[in-house]
């Protein structure tokens, strides 16, 4: 039975892995289609039908670039630092569930059904353990940049160590609103709880301050300031090529879906369709695939929104940067954690 | 339990991932025989690298990350509060309502003295 178990966890690790690798790979294809059509261009539209080749193009040619140590290198830590990043960012999706599972009948006894999460670990604290590992991507940029022995990369390494403490404070601060309201720190309690209205609608202002957030924690326009170009090159990866260089850039866009599916969870209802009413009496044990369909398309439609504010907002200025994570996203979040507190007591 | 022996695994198999990239990059990658030191030096746009890289930095970072180690772990004792709120009940509000009193005076407090100004001379 254990083993059993066992067997059906590695095939769904398996196509975990494979799914999130494809969708990295699909992702930069994306956001290069999708910011060549808002700049009124055509983007990368040569290798296979509409350019659908392109991402396989590009990992041959990373695999088989030649690799480039820069001379006073710390090699160790220089080699070490995208592996970490990449295995960071990849491991906080293990426990975002996309759907209630399903009962099968497929191994063995007929009336015993094993029940399939469609998760990887259903942890009772699953919430914590996305912070912690998220806030653990940290390191990876900042040995990267340290160990690089250069001036952009090591900047560029400090500035984002800086800016992701700052604001990993604020979306820790926002999301208690969210535990509050369901009660527990599960993943998949806090999407149940939304059966009657998400938590967009009595949470919007942890919300407002959650999606900064996590366009600050990701690095990604308008706050991208570890990697600004006019100022640092390429921030702490200016010195990486090949393979190690493509590992940073997956690593920042599997942080996005972590990012993205963490927003769906917490605040977009998970796989409920609607904002209010729930499944609407349709069968889901009948229906099991539903629910991961509605998660991750509205995963997908984060993740659109995540590169349509990319070539939609200017770059912020450092200083407004940590003006607004300290000034104004903590004191908000403080504000909404004593609000929604309040409310639990005296309503 | 189940699920932490998921974790590992999964643990496991990316970090197998991530090193076995590494390693299938190195196999096959182009090794270029004799290497031009200009190549390998730092990049610094063009120019020749001046001095060492591992500069000076503002302090304004140092003070940035000692902040955030104080209001990390205050903020780590709402997670357990806000879970048990409401058998709580009015005594544990107050007692928080305490606590981010004193917590937002550390904030104001940093806040006059200017540590979390960016553009300090």
């Amino acid at each position: 039975m254990l083993w059993v178990e066992i067997g059906i966890s590695v095939v769904k690790i398996a196509l975990v892995l494979f799914v999130v690798l494809t969708l990295v790979a699909y992702l930069s294809y994306a956001e290069r289609r999708i910011s060549a059509f808002i700049q009124d261009r055509l983007g990368p539209n040569r290798v296979g039908p509409f350019g659908l080749l392109q991402p396989i193009a590009d990992g041959l040619k990373f695999i088989f670039k030649e690799d480039i140590i820069p001379e006073g290198a710390n090699k160790p830590f220089y080699i070490l630092a995208p592996a970490f990043s990449l295995v960071t960012a990849i491991i906080a999706l293990a426990v975002i569930p996309i759907g209630y599972g399903f009962n099968t009948t497929f191994f063995g006894n007929l009336n015993e059904p094993i029940h399939v999460s469609l998760q990887i670990a259903d942890i009772n604290a699953g919430l914590l353990y996305v912070l912690a590992i998220t806030s653990l991507g940290v390191y990876g940029i900042v040995l990267g940049g340290w160990s690089s022995n250069s001036k952009y990369s090591l900047l560029g390494g400090i500035r984002s160590a800086a800016q992701m403490i700052s604001y990993e404070l604020s979306l820790g601060l926002s999301i208690i609103g969210v535990i509050a309201i369901a009660g527990s720190l599960r993943l998949y309690d806090i999407i149940d709880a939304q059966a009657k209205v998400w938590f967009l609608i009595p949470q919007c202002l942890g919300f407002l301050v959650f999606m900064v957030s996590s366009f600050a924690e990701t690095n990604r326009l308008p706050f991208d300031l570890p990697e600004a170009e006019p100022e640092l090159v390429a921030g702490y990866h200016t010195e990486y090529s090949s393979m190690k260089f493509a590992m940073f850039y997956m690593a920042e866009y599997t942080n996005m879906i972590t990012a993205s599916a963490l927003a769906v969870c917490l605040f977009l209802g998970g796989w409920f369709p609607l904002p209010f009413g729930g499944w609407f009496g349709i069968d889901i044990e009948k229906y099991w695939y539903l629910p991961p369909i509605v998660f991750i398309a509205k995963v997908f439609l984060m993740l659109f929104f995540f590169i349509w504010v990319r070539w939609t907002l200017p770059r912020f200025r450092y200083d407004q940067l940590m003006r607004l994570g300290w000034k104004v996203l903590f004191p908000l979040a403080v504000l909404n954690l004593i609000v929604t507190s309040a409310i639990i007591v005296f309503v | 339990m189940v699920s932490y022996i998921n974790l590992l695994i999964f643990f496991c198999l990316v970090l197998l991932f991530a090193v076995g990239t590494l390693v299938l990059s190195k196999l096959v990658r182009y090794i270029d025989p004799n290497v031009n030191p200009v190549k390998v030096a730092t990049y610094e746009c063009g120019e020749d690298p001046v001095g060492d890289a591992r500069i000076r930095f503002p302090v304004s970072f140092y003070l940035i990350a000692l902040i955030f180690v104080l209001f990390d772990v205050e903020a780590a004792f709402l997670f357990p509060w806000i879970l048990s709120l409401s058998k709580l009940g009015l005594l544990a509000f107050i007692e928080m309502l305490i606590f981010l009193t004193i917590l937002f005076l550390g904030w104001f407090y940093a806040f006059k003295k200017g540590d979390l100004k960016w553009e300090r001379q």
